[in-house]
C-alpha cells in the first residue's frame, strides 16, 4: 500500500497532534512547559523526517531552529518566568479538562474532514501533513481560548505556530529566507510578550487574564 | 476424524485458560511481594483459597432474591466463554467463527451487569455505592473498548478474532501510530476493567475507595469462589487479547502437527509470564488514584481510542 516513508511521516505527524491534546491535559505551568518542550522535539523530529525524504537540506535548518530555539531555549526561559512570578499553582480552566478534551478531539476530527476532501488527489505525505497541521493549529487556538493564565496563553500561540511549520515542511517549498524571518519573528514576539507579562503583573499584581476584564469599559 | 480432533483442541483451550488463570494471578501476587521485598504467599496459594472457599457453606442474606443466588454462576460462565473464544495457543478453532471482539466486550458487559444488580439486590450501603462506581466506570470504558475494536477491525477488515491475529502478523502492516494509540487505550481499558491498582486495590477489602469488592463484600463459599474465578480469568482474557493483537506471533496455525500446539502452548505461557511480570512492575510503581480521577484516566483511553479511529481513516484514505 505505502512505503515505511509515509509510514513514519504519518507516525511523527500523528504523536505531534497527540503531543498537543497532551498540552491540552496538563493543569500545571511546569510540565505544560515540558509538554511544550516535547511538542517542538516531535516538530523537528517530523521536519527533519520530511527533510530526509523529500531531499531538502534547506529543511534540516528548519528542524534545527525548531530544535534549540523552541524545543530549548523558549521552555527554559519561560520557566525562569514562572518560578520568577512564583505560580507554580493550578491553570484554572473555562469549561474543565474533559469538555476541553472532546473540544480538541472535535478540532482534529474536523480539520480530517475539511482537509481531506480539500486536498483530494495531491501527494499523500503532504495531504496528511496537512490535515494534522491544521489540527495542531486549531488545539493551539483553543488553549489560547481555554486557559485564563498569560503564561500558557503564549505557550498556545506557540504550538499554533508549530502547526504553521508542520504545513510548511510538508508543502514543498518554503523557501529558508521565510523561515529564518518566521523564526526570528517569532522570538521578538516571545521577547514581547515575556516583557507584557511582568508588565501585566506589575499592574494587576496577576497574569490571570481574567484580571483585565475589569478595566474594560464597555463591559457593563 | 479432524473434526473430532478439532473439537479436542476446543476443549483444550477451555481449560488451558481456566487451569490458567488463577495461576497468573498467584504469579502478579508473587511478583507484586518480590518487588516489595516480601517473601509473599507461594505461587500456587490461589488454587488453594479456591478449594477452601469451595468446601465452605454459603450464608446468604435474609433478603437475598433469586438473582443474588443466580449471579455467581451466570458471571463465570460468560467470563469463561469469553475467556475461552480469545485465540490463545492456536487459531482457527472450531468456535472461533464466533470469537468476535464485539461478542466478547457483550459478554463481559451482560457479567457487569448482573454482578451490579447482584450489588444492589441485597441493599446494603457498599454494595450500592461498588454498584454505582462500577457503572460509572463502565459507561467509560466500553466506549473506548469499542473506539479500539474499531480501530482494529478498520485495520485488519474484520472483527474476528483469529482473523485479526493473522493479518497483525503479516509485516505488511507496518508502522502504524493508530495501533500504539490503541494498545495504550486497551491497556488502561485492561487496568480499569480489572480492578488493577491505580483504580481500584485488588488486595484489599478495607478501604472505602473500593469498587469491585464492594460488591462483591456479601458473598461467601462457593458463590465468593466462582465470583473470584470469574475475576481472575477476566485478568487471563485481557493478557491473552492483548497478547493475541498485538504480540501475535507463535500462535499455531489450524491443521498443524500436535508438536506445533505444544510450541504454542509455551510460547502463550511466556506471553502470559511477560504480561504478568510487567502487571506487577506497574502496580508497584504507581500510587493508587483518587476514585473521582478515575473518570479522567478512561476519558484519556476513549480520546486515544477515538485519535486511533481518526488518523487510520487518515492513512486509511489514500
Amino acid at each position: 500500500m505505502h512505503g515505511i516513508e509515509f509510514d513514519i511521516a504519518h507516525l511523527l505527524a500523528g504523536s505531534l497532534v497527540l503531543v498537543s491534546l497532551v498540552q491540552l491535559y496538563q493543569v500545571r505551568l511546569q510540565s505544560l512547559l515540558n509538554v511544550f518542550a516535547l511538542h517542538a522535539v516531535v516538530l523537528s523530529l517530523s521536519v527533519a523526517w520530511q527533510a530526509y525524504i523529500q531531499g531538502a537540506p534547506h529543511l534540516f535548518v528548519t528542524a534545527l531552529i525548531a530544535l534549540v530555539f523552541k524545543g530549548m531555549v523558549i521552555p527554559v526561559v519561560l520557566g525562569r518566568i514562572v518560578r520568577r512570578l512564583g505560580i507554580h499553582r493550578e491553570i484554572e480552566t473555562v469549561g474543565g479538562i474533559g469538555l476541553t478534551m472532546l473540544a480538541g478531539v472535535a478540532m482534529v476530527g474536523l480539520s480530517m474532514v475539511v482537509m481531506l476532501k480539500v486536498t483530494a488527489g495531491d501527494d499523500p505525505i503532504a495531504r496528511e501533513d496537512l490535515a494534522f497541521a491544521l489540527s495542531v493549529v486549531l488545539i493551539g487556538l483553543l488553549m489560547m481560548v481555554t486557559r485564563r493564565n498569560a503564561v500558557s496563553q503564549v505557550v498556545g500561540f506557540m504550538s499554533l505556530e508549530n502547526g504553521l511549520i508542520l504545513a510548511a515542511a510538508g508543502a514543498r517549498g518554503m523557501p529558508l529566507v521565510v523561515e529564518i524571518s518566521i523564526a526570528f519573528s517569532i522570538l521578538i514576539a516571545f521577547i514581547v510578550i515575556g516583557i507584557f507579562l511582568f508588565r501585566i503583573r506589575e499592574r494587576f499584581d496577576t497574569v490571570d487574564v481574567g484580571a483585565l476584564d475589569r478595566f474594560r469599559g464597555d463591559r457593563q | 476424524m479432524a473434526v473430532i480432533f478439532d473439537f479436542i483442541v476446543q476443549g483444550v483451550q477451555m481449560f488451558v485458560v481456566l487451569a490458567f488463570a488463577p495461576l497468573l494471578t498467584g504469579f502478579v501476587r508473587v511478583v507484586k511481594a518480590r518487588l516489595l521485598r516480601r517473601r509473599g504467599p507461594p505461587l500456587l496459594q490461589p488454587y488453594s483459597d479456591l478449594a477452601r472457599l469451595l468446601g465452605k457453606e454459603v450464608v446468604l442474606a435474609e433478603n437475598a432474591s433469586w438473582l443474588f443466588r443466580v449471579t455467581p454462576y451466570m458471571i463465570f460462565a460468560a467470563t469463561w466463554v469469553a475467556a475461552a473464544l480469545v485465540p490463545t495457543f492456536a487459531g482457527g478453532l472450531i468456535f472461533s467463527w464466533s470469537a468476535d471482539l464485539i461478542a466478547i466486550i457483550a459478554l463481559l458487559a451482560s457479567a457487569r451487569f448482573f454482578l451490579a444488580l447482584a450489588g444492589l439486590d441485597i441493599g446494603t450501603s457498599f454494595g450500592g455505592i461498588g454498584s454505582s462506581r462500577e457503572v460509572m466506570f463502565a459507561s467509560l470504558a466500553e466506549p473506548a473498548m469499542i473506539m479500539i475494536v474499531f480501530t482494529l477491525a478498520l485495520i485488519a477488515g474484520s472483527t474476528q478474532l483469529s482473523t485479526i491475529a493473522q493479518i497483525m502478523a503479516l509485516p505488511e502492516v507496518g508502522l502504524r501510530v493508530s495501533l500504539g494509540l490503541a494498545l495504550v487505550a486497551l491497556i488502561l481499558v485492561a487496568i480499569a476493567e480489572n480492578a488493577r491498582i491505580p483504580v481500584d486495590n485488588p488486595a484489599t477489602h478495607l478501604e472505602l475507595t473500593m469498587v469491585h469488592e464492594a460488591m462483591v463484600l456479601e458473598y461467601s463459599g462457593r458463590h465468593l469462589a466462582l465470583i473470584e474465578l470469574a475475576s481472575m480469568l477476566k485478568l487471563l482474557l485481557y493478557v491473552s487479547l492483548i497478547a493475541c493483537l498485538f504480540v501475535p506471533w507463535g500462535i499455531a496455525e489450524p491443521g498443524v502437527a500436535p508438536s506445533g500446539f505444544l510450541a504454542g502452548l509455551a510460547i502463550y505461557v511466556l506471553k502470559l509470564a511477560v504480561g504478568g511480570a510487567l502487571l506487577g512492575l506497574f502496580e508497584t510503581s504507581i500510587a493508587k488514584m483518587r476514585v473521582f480521577r478515575v473518570p479522567e484516566l478512561l476519558g484519556v483511553a476513549l480520546m486515544l481510542g477515538l485519535l486511533a479511529t481518526l488518523f487510520r481513516f487518515v492513512s486509511g484514505s489514500f
